[in-house]
Parts: structure tokens; sequence; C-alpha cells
């Protein structure tokens, strides 16, 4: 198969849309969620989405097979929470490397299965690393501003956990999304460097912030480019922004760090702003017709979409960046 | 390993396209580029170099250690250095715990910080817990390849910087060749086997002192600096840095040629590529301001000019130590050209002169306003930088702010004659025009003047509405002088809502202008939640003079002034959002839990003491003298923000000369005080048969008449065990049937105070009229002490024979307790109303109640006493609206008015 860096040069990437937004299409229940092997689990599992991997392992196939035939060269494994951080909230610790090993592999299956059929297109299977729902430099007490509930240890050991399950079911990029903390995705991408040295092999990287507002920070106070400083230290595929914000609004803030890093740049922003209801409405024609400003500027590699995208937005953004040519990479990057 | 290898060599093959800088980040981007100035390290948060932060850090007093850390990032320091090695304290705890509190702290945290131990685990720990990209301070090759390589590459997976000391297994490099051999050795393991980036880099060569009077020490600063250039000359992309005070280690106590030595070894070094540093700012000469004589024997010993060049410096230096002693008398000043003395005047605050100073200097002048654009304004230049750089001291500009006012009042008349002549003439053009006023209710300046005195050092034109001043006037004011800031003031927690009240009407009145917003009780939480939600343009909470100015300037820059604002805006609403989503968190009891968790006193075993005398007594004037062993000095400094305790202030390393100047300018004016009998202190006090009813109320019999005093009730849920206080606690329940007491109090000193201040304000000395508030101020309280000990001895005497230092007595070591309505044990300032009642204080002694329920004159203090030896002091916190109402019932007003009085006090929703 092609290494990706070469093929980065070439095109712009497409990366999948929304994989909740497409699981709510099933409506699953408390017992679709338990399926057989968890009816007898002594906590509520509706909204784990991540197990869903176990229980309707054909939905999740067949999410990640409608973003392949919508035209996306990668695909995001379904472990956003998959880590014994998230998972503890549903008791499900014990289960962190099955729900990671088996979604990678579903979705390696799909992926081997589409590249088959075109061989001039491989297709990727992107390990999702989530920011797990606890923050290691803000302290949840603003009566106790130092105190944090969680520590870069107990990061690290978890992630380094979800790591090894993902690439040992098939990944073949691991990818660091949604980081509102940049100091657990540091936590994170330490534990990717045990990992790469223990089996002394090595793995492309994507690294992907999440600006929280229009003053352009991430809920941890940085500014984009104090983020871009913050996990330049290892070498990288790609690094971006997604969620929180729409499309047009990460403008200004990919342009920060397509100026300043010789690393690709990535972006899947939400279906514009939630509304009133928490719903994404934004059409694919409306979401593509403001990726085209990324385009046109040159200012990204690797594209797709988050919270409230679906195989038609990823459809529309693909034949939209066809006909553009991929941001000048520099030099100095990862390679295999 | 090899995967490490592989990567190295792979990317050291091709060419960038980002140029390879040293690149950190706090929560901003610090990147040092070739054309980048020299990066100063803050240096004050160091237990090993600041015995000041040391004292904190093992005090645990880590908010004190924060504001330096915060003072060092507001005196312009790029990067700050944290240092937790004692041998007296828990490094790692320390350094943790400080580095937590420092990364909450937005205005620290945007620069990035320094990691410095000499223990790993100290830096390791310190690493886990930033996410921004630090340096670490530092590692070497004492210990050997292995561990070098090692915390090297933990390092680079921590994703900091490294400082890498010119230190090998051998021992310390001490000269060229071996600072050479070392750095290479180090950078080829770095950048070759470990793959660290050669950007981040950075040599720390050793400064080691130069004239010691050793001879193999004469080649220290001038072998540094030629390997500081072999380095940036050889190792591609590493930085060089060092500390610099230890060059003129073999002076201490001769500042003025340490000063020198400093300036001196720094110009060279940086010109030969030394680019980040720790240099302390105050102990740095300009390099064309050192006298000629000076500078030579200096370089002559940084250097190595001479052989002689150490006694040379040595016999010279003696006459220098003796120039500065002399020059508290030295008139020799006089003798300098003009703008050196103007220049002089208004940083050491001297007016004896200035009037024939400005009155050569508009001889010399086309019109009289240059005086003011030129001469005036170059001398307060100066004056606003050393202010910003914390080289001077707050009483200092109000003193300069004397100086100036007494020049600008002498060319008023020749410009007003220029204008009548010259009427096209272009007017003079200030940096921006600030409203200033202390809100509706409320009576409290001085914080409010010092912040007006230094904005107008630095060239704003202030608009003073002076206090008490309603909103409609402010509006109007603001309109008429067409302003460009608003800045309002507040003490009192009622003036909170009235901040709001004005934002609001800004908004309705369709106000763009930034509105800034100060005072003790003020609070960015306060600002965030309440104030700025009302108002689309920016608001801002400034606590302190030095700040404001920072702040102002940086609304009033023309190119970046609307990026500043959108930021405010924006930060405001993300505090605002964090700040109510962790609210949230907080639990509450009911009111009747935690009336059920009430403070239990064995009222059966309590000794009660009758009071000698009950009713109500009035001390028509009291004899100030009686007063003076009585004031505690501590807070009379914090409203200079000089921050420290007194006596203990006068001698600290920063702060210390200024503090002792203030304080005997404050001596010089308490005994005019006393001399002339200018302020009259007035005071009323009952003590009368009480009991508590109804749980939480006291009722009070004063004569025929019957008064209920309404106290509140802890309601925050905490540990188990602890119990949830009310005033009503420490007083006898009506059904138990013993006869309790409580007493009540009001005491002044403020008469006389607004005609002195008024006095000094119209002879242009702000420093006079604000000192006469903060010692008003000190004599109340001092009063309330005086009062509270008599009380306890005599009146009612139940601390019979109570020996009491005067610190024992600020430390609140007596028995009974004395707190005071608007505070927090009873933070409801209506009850204020009750004492008036009781007491007929208004009409015994003249204080007045505003309508925000604030004592006038201002230097008054009122409270209740309580005898009971169990009774305490405790801060009542956030109450629930059960409790609010409960209290609207009891006092017989409507909700939406205790909802007003509370405000402060009700937990969010």
């Amino acid at each position: 198969m092609r290494d990706i860096q070469d093929i980065l040069k070439e095109r712009i990437l497409i990366l999948d849309g929304a994989m909740g937004t497409m699981l709510q299409r099933y409506k699953f229940q408390e017992a679709d969620f338990r399926g057989e092997r968890f009816k007898d689990w002594e906590h509520p599992l509706q909204g784990n989405n991540d197990l869903l991997s176990l229980t309707q392992p054909e939905a999740i196939a067949a999410v990640h097979a409608k973003y392949f035939e919508a035209g996306a060269d990668i695909v995001e494994t379904n472990t956003f929470s998959g880590t014994t951080i998230a998972m503890a909230d549903y008791h499900m610790e014990s289960l962190v490397y099955e729900l990671n090993y088996e979604s990678a592999r579903i979705a390696r299956e799909v992926a081997d299965e589409f590249t088959a059929k075109e061989p001039d297109k491989p297709r990727f299977v992107a390990g999702s690393i989530g920011p797990t729902n606890k923050t290691a430099s803000m302290s949840p007490d603003v009566n106790d501003p130092g105190y944090r509930a969680i520590s870069f240890d107990e990061l690290r050991i978890a992630y380094k956990q979800q790591v090894e399950a993902l690439l040992d079911g098939g990944s073949d990029i691991l990818l660091v999304e949604t980081i509102f903390d940049t100091l657990n995705a540091k936590a994170a991408l330490f534990a990717i460097e045990e990992v790469k040295e223990e089996r002394q092999m090595n793995v492309p990287i994507m690294v992907s912030g999440t600006i929280t507002d229009a003053s352009g920070r991430t809920l941890s106070g940085q500014t984009a480019e104090a983020f871009l400083i913050s996990i330049s230290h290892i070498p990288i595929l790609s690094v971006g922004f997604n969620c929180a914000l729409g499309a047009s609004q990460l403008v200004p803030h990919l342009e920060v760090l397509s100026n300043r890093t010789d690393y690709a740049v990535s972006a899947h922003p939400n279906a514009g702003l939630p509304n009133a209801f928490g719903e994404y409405d934004e059409t694919p024609e409306q979401m593509a017709a403001q990726i085209k400003e990324y385009v046109e500027k040159g200012l990204v590699n690797i594209v797709g979409g988050c919270c409230g995208t679906t195989p038609d937005h990823i459809s529309e953004i693909a034949a939209l960046v066809k006909a553009y040519r991929p941001r000048v990479l520099g030099e100095k990057h990862f390679s295999i | 390993m090899s995967t490490e290898t592989n990567i190295v060599n792979n990317s050291s093959t091709v060419t960038n396209e980002n140029p390879r800088y040293l690149k950190l980040s706090g929560l901003e981007p610090l990147v040092i580029t070739p054309e980048s100035n020299f990066v100063n390290v803050g240096e004050r948060t160091n237990v090993a170099g600041s015995k000041k932060f040391l004292r904190l850090i093992k005090e645990e007093k880590f908010e004190e250690a924060l504001d330096v850390a915060r003072e060092q990032v507001e005196g312009g320091a790029q990067i700050i250095d944290i240092n937790m090695d004692d041998g007296l304290i828990d490094g790692k705890e320390a350094m943790v715990k400080f580095l937590n509190l420092v990364i909450a702290e937005p205005d620290i945290a945007r620069v990035p910080i320094m990691i410095d131990s000499s223990k790993w685990d100290i830096i390791e720990a310190g690493l886990q817990v930033v996410q921004g990209k630090c340096v670490v301070n530092s590692i070497s090759l004492k210990e050997g390849e292995a561990q070098f390589i090692q915390q090297a590459k933990l390092i680079k997976r921590y994703g900091a910087a490294v400082i890498v000391m010119a230190f090998d297994e051998v021992g310390q490099a001490d000269n060229y060749d071996r600072r050479i051999e070392i750095s290479k050795r180090s950078y080829d393991i770095l950048v070759h086997q470990v793959g660290f980036s050669p950007e981040d880099i950075i040599f720390d060569l050793n400064i080691f002192p130069v004239a010691t009077g050793m001879d193999e020490h004469r080649l220290n600063a001038i072998d540094f600096i030629e390997a500081t250039r072999w380095v940036r000359e050889n190792l591609p992309y590493a930085s060089v840095s060092g500390g610099v005070s230890n060059v003129s280690f073999s002076f201490r106590g001769n500042n003025p040629v340490r000063e020198a030595m400093h300036s001196v070894f720094l110009y060279h070094a940086i010109k030969a590529g030394m680019n980040i540093g720790i240099v302390n700012p105050s102990m740095l000469e300009v390099y064309d301001d050192i006298p000629k004589d000076l500078l030579e024997h200096v370089e002559d010993v940084i250097l190595n000019r001479r052989d002689d060049a150490t006694e040379r410096l040595l016999t010279f230096a003696e006459s220098v130590v003796g120039k500065a002693k002399e020059s508290t008398v030295d008139l020799s000043w006089r003798e300098e050209p003009l703008q050196n003395r103007v220049t002089r005047a208004l940083v050491k605050g001297i007016d004896q002169y200035i009037v024939e100073d400005v009155e050569e200097a508009r001889k010399s002048v086309a019109k009289p306003i240059e005086v003011i654009e030129g001469h005036l304004m170059t001398g307060m230049n100066v004056v606003g930088d050393l202010f910003g750089s914390g080289k001077m001291f707050l009483p200092q500009v109000v003193k300069s702010a004397r100086v100036m006012k007494k020049a600008v009042a002498y060319l008023l008349p020749y410009i007003e004659e220029e204008k009548r002549n010259n009427p096209q003439a272009d007017q003079a053009d200030g940096a921006g025009k600030i409203l200033m006023a202390t809100v509706k209710g409320d009576v409290h300046d001085i914080g409010k003047n010092i912040v007006s005195v230094v904005l107008a050092c630095n060239n704003y034109e202030i608009v003073d509405l002076g206090v008490m001043v309603p909103p409609e006037k402010i509006i109007d004011a603001a309109i008429e002088h067409n302003v460009d800031i608003i800045g309002l003031s507040g003490l009192i927690t009622p003036s909170l809502d009235e901040m709001v009240h004005l934002a609001k009407e800004m908004n309705r009145k369709n106000f763009h202008i930034p509105l800034l917003i100060g005072g003790a009780t003020t609070s960015k939480a306060h600002t965030a939640v309440k104030i700025d939600p009302q108002y689309k343009a920016a608001v801002v909470h400034v606590n302190d003079a030095s700040r404001a100015v920072t702040v102002v300037g940086d609304l009033l820059q023309k190119e970046t002034g609307d990026r500043y604002k959108n930021d405010l805006k924006e930060e405001y609403a993300v505090f605002r959002d964090k700040f109510l989503k962790r609210s949230v968190k907080k639990e509450y009891k009911t009111l009747s839990a935690a009336r059920a968790n009430k403070f239990q006193i064995d009222w059966e075993r309590a000794s009660i003491s009758t009071p000698n005398t009950m009713g109500i007594q009035v001390i028509e004037t009291l004899d100030l003298e009686k007063l003076v062993p009585f004031i505690d000095w501590t807070p009379f400094f914090r409203s200079w923000d000089l921050h420290g305790k007194y006596p203990a202030i006068l001698t600290d390393t920063v702060v210390g000369t200024q503090a002792q100047e203030l304080f005997d300018d404050a001596q010089e004016m308490l005994k005019t005080i006393l001399s002339e009998k200018q302020l009259t202190a007035k005071g009323v006090f009952g003590l009368f048969q009480a009991n508590t009813v109804a749980e939480d109320d006291i009722e009070v019999k004063a004569g025929e008449a019957t008064y209920l005093f309404r106290t509140l009730r802890q309601q925050l849920q905490r540990k188990a065990g602890v119990p949830d206080y009310a005033l009503a606690d420490f007083i006898a329940p009506k059904e138990t049937g013993i006869s309790d007491y409580i007493g009540c109090f009001c005491v002044t000193t403020g008469f006389g105070t607004a005609e002195l201040a008024a006095g000094y304000e119209k002879n242009l000395d702000d420093y006079s009229a604000i000192m006469i508030k903060a010692l008003a101020d000190r004599f109340a309280e001092a009063f309330a002490e005086y009062l509270h000990k008599e009380v306890r001895l005599n009146h009612w005497g139940y601390a019979g024979k109570e020996q009491l230092s005067n610190e024992e007595l600020i430390n609140e070591k007596y028995k009974g307790i004395r707190p005071a309505p608007g505070y927090p044990a009873c933070p409801d300032h209506l009850e204020k109303l009750t004492i008036w009642e009781v007491l007929q204080v208004e009409e015994r002694i003249g204080v007045q109640l505003t309508e925000s329920l604030a004592m006038w004159p201002a230097a008054s203090v009122s409270g209740y006493y309580f005898a009971n030896p169990e009774a305490r002091y405790f801060g009542l916190g956030k109450i629930k609206d059960d409790q609010v109402s409960d209290f609207a019932s009891r006092k017989g007003i409507p909700i939406e008015e205790a909802r007003k009085w509370l405000a402060p006090n009700i937990a969010e929703e």
C-alpha cells in the first residue's frame, strides 16, 4: 500500500464525518446497546456508542462503508470514549482493550474491502483517541483552582492501553482529537511515543485541537499558535482543528497553523453551530461552500466533518476538493 | 533508540520551510528569533534567590506567592523561572501546587514557564502539570552520559526545551576551552543520539564573578563572552543564557558598581550572542548612563584590559559608594541642564524647585504648552517607564503627580493667555480622557483617587466626579466630556448592584466606551457574571493601580485596542461560563437542616457576665493620642499598593525603602493631626439585655423598646461535624430562661477629613489628600479596637484582667467578637439601620447612612459586641433562596428587596 505521506503531496485527503449522527438514525434503545452479552449489566448502557462495536458491529461497519462510498480516504474508529477514564461512566473499564481492538478491526475490514475494489485509492483507518471527560490542567472546582481531577500519569496509562489496542486491531494512523486541554493531548502523545519505542515501530499521528469559542482559544486557554508549539515536539503527520465551531469560524485559526507549521494541516468542523435544540442543520451544500475557502486559500491537506455531518456532507466535500491542489507541505515532517 | 535515530537522520537531510527558532508557549506563544530582543527571565519566583518568595512558600501563602509571579509578568518578564529547591520544603509538592495555581491565572500563565531544579523528580513532576512548552533548567553531563541521555529523552517526550549547564563528569567549565568542549559534546549527544531539536537547546555557560582579587578569575567574564560567541557560531540554532548577577558578586553592597557591571557585561555578552538571561531589572544601569570614568574601570575588569584593573576598580568603587550616600543632601543636580532637573524633580517627587525650573523652560520655548508637552512629559514618561518596570512604587508616583500638578498650575495662566492671543492654535491632545466616579451610595474613594493620579501621571486627562455619584450624572458627564473610558469604584457590596445598573444604562444609551470596575468588594467573577453581560462593549476588572495603566493603555491603543476589547469580551465570556458551570457543583443545605446543625453552646454551664454599665453611652470627643498605639499599620501600606506586614515591610528588600519613606510621611502628618487636633473622634455604644428568638433573630431590650437583629446562617454543605453558624448562636435562646446580653457601637474619626483633603487638593497635593483619608481610616479602626477593649475590661467587664499587646489585638486574640454589618459574618448591610435606631447614631454623633447604607463620613466603624467566650468570627458564604424568603418575611420586606440587599451572598441556581 502506498505511503499516506506521498499521497498527501498529491491531493487533499478526505476524512469521514460523524459516527454519532449516523448511529442516531438507528434509534437504538437500551436493549440494543446491551445486546445479548450485556443484558444483565448492572448499569445503564444506552448512550455508550463505543459499546456498539461489540453489540451492533454490523451498524458500525455499515456507517464506515457509507463514508468510504461517499469518498472518504480515512475513517475514524468508533473509539472516541475508549479509555478507562471515559468508560468509568458505564463501569466498563475492563472492556477497554476489547472495545478498541474490535472497533479497529471492523474499520480495518471495511477499509480493506474498499481498497481491494479500488487499489488506486487506498483507504486508511485512523484510531480515534478522544480527550476523555477530565482535564489535567484545569480545576473543576472554582474555589480550589489548584485541584486537578486527573493526573498526567493516569492519562498516560489509560491512553497507552487504548493505543496498544487500536494498533493491534489494525489502525494505520492514530488520531488524537477534540483536544480541549493540551496537557491531556501531551499525555496521549507521550503514551504513543512509549508504545512506538517498546514495539520498535512507527505510526503516523494526527493531532486535532478544539477551539471552543470565537476568541480563538482552547478551553484550557491557549491560542492556536501556543497550541501548535505545545504539540510540535514529536514528529506528527498533521495538526488541525475539529469540532465546536462551524467551518467558517475555523478559517483564521487554520491560517495560523498553515503559516507556522511544516506538518500537514487537517480540519474536520461541525455542520455549523447547533441550533436552539442542539441539532446541527447545516446542509452539505452550505458546509461545502465554506470548506471552499479552505481549499481556495490552500490551508488544508486533510478535511472531513465532525458533529452533525453525514455521508452526504462528505460526498459534497469530496466532490469539491477534487478540483483543488493540496496545501504545499514543508519538508520537515514525519516519514516512515 | 533506533527509531529516534532514523527520524533524525531523515529530517536532518532535508531543508525546512519554517525557520528553526526556539519556540515556547504558555497560553500564548513566545518565539525567539534572531531579531528578538534579549529575553528576560523573571527570577523572583525562586526560593533560592528570593527570601520573600521562600518565606511565602514556607508559610503556604500561595496567593501572595502568585502575586510575585504576576508582578514579574506585568513587569515584562517573558518567561518565569520557578524553583522550589530548599531543604525545608517538599520541593516536588510545592512545585506541583504552585504550578497548578499559576496555570489557573491567565495573566500569569500566558508566558512560558522555566521549571528550575537540581532534582530530576521535581523537574518531571513540573513537566507533568504544564500544558505549554516549558524550559527545563537544567541538565548536564555531571553524572555521566547515560543519565543525561535518559533525562533529555524524557524532556523531549514531555515537549520542553532544555538548559544545559556547562558541567561534565570532571566538573564545571571554568575557562574558554572547557566551555566549548562541554557544550560541543552535549550538543552532539542531544542532536545526534537523542534526536533533540537543536533550536530547543539553551546553554548556560556559567557566569562567574570577576574582580575577586584572584588571578584565575580575571578571565571569567571574557571567557564566558567568547564562549558564547563560539557556541552561536558553531552549534546551529542553539541559544545561550546565564544568571547575570553572579558576575558582580565581589561588589555586594555597592549597587552603583554592581549595576554598572551588569550593564557592561550584558552589553558585550548580548553582542556575542547571549539571547536569554536572568537579570534583576532593578539592578541594571542604562549602559549609556554609566559615568564615563566608572564605565572605563568596569570595562577594564569585564574585558580584562589591564593587569591592575581589579585594584583600580576597587579604589574607584569606594568613591562611588561615598557619592551614593551623600546624594540625599547633594544639590549638585541643580547644576545640571534644565531637562535633567525637571526629570529629576518628577522622578524624585521634589517640588521645591519646580516652579523656577518651569519658568526657565517657559522662557525657552515659543508657546507655554510646549513645556507640558516637552519638558514635563519627557520627565513623566521616565516616571511611567520606571513604574511600569517595577522600579518605582505607587507612593513615589503619587508624589511625582504632585510635582506635575504644581508645574501645570503655574503654566495654566500663560496657556490661557496664549489661547486668547492666538485662538487658532492647535490644542494639546492627551492620551485619552477617563471619567472616574465612586458610585451612588458609596463614599470610599482612596483607591479611586490613587488610580486617577497614576493615570494622570501617564498623560491621561481625568474627569473625577467624586463620591456618591448617581448614574445619570455619570452618563451625562461622560457625554459632555466625550470621555474614552469610564472607571467605577465602590467598596461596599450594594455598590456592586449600582455598577450593574450603570452598565445597563450605558448599554441602553448606546455607549461603546470601555468600562473599568474596581474597589475592594469587586471581583473578576462578579464583573464577568453580573456586569459584563449587561454591556455590549468591554468591561474590565482592575484591582490595582499599576494594572490600571496597562489596561487603559491597551484599551486606547489605536492599532490593537479593538482586538484587545474583543479579547476581553471573550475572556470574560469564557470566565463566566466556567464560573457558572463550576458553581453548580456546590451543594447547600436547606435552611431548616442548617438550623438543626447550629453551633451549640451548653447554656446550662455557660458563664454569662452581666455588663457593669447597661444602656447607651456617648463619647463626645476622645483624645486622638489614646488611639495611636491601637493603629494597625499593615492595611495602611496595602492602601498604597505596598504589600507586606508592618513592621517587617519597612525592611523588605523590595519595597522597604519606599515603605519607610511613606511611613515617615505618615508620621509627620500624624503629628500635625494630633497637635492641631485636625480630626475629631466621636463614638456611641450601648450594652443591652438580649436573647435569641425564632432560631436566628436576636431580640434586644433597650429601655422600654424592643428591637430585633436578624442574623443569617451558613448553608453551604461542608464536612460532617462542622456546625452551620449564625451570630444568633452566640446569644442564649429565650426558651433557656437565661438573661444574656449584646452590645452595638458606632465610632468615627472622619469629621474634618473631607475639608482637609479638599484643602490639599486645592493645593494640588493629591499625595497628602490621599494620606489624610488613609490615616483617618486607620484612626477609625483604632478607635473601634480601643473602644472594644474598654468595653471588655470596663463597661461590660467580662474580660477581667486581659493583658494583650497591640499585635495580639490585631490578631484578634481577645475573647468575644465585634462583627460589623457588611463584613463576612453578617454581610447584610440592612442591620445597620437597626443599630442606628437602637443607638440613635445620627442624632448622637452625626454619622449618617447613605442610600446604599455606607457610613458618612467614610472613616467610621460600626458593629455588634458578643461576649460569649465561644463566639468567633466566621464567613457566612452563600445562602439559598429559602433563607432569602425566610429573611424577607422575618423582616417584613418584599422578597425582591431582600434579594437586592443579599445579592452578593445568594448562591446561583
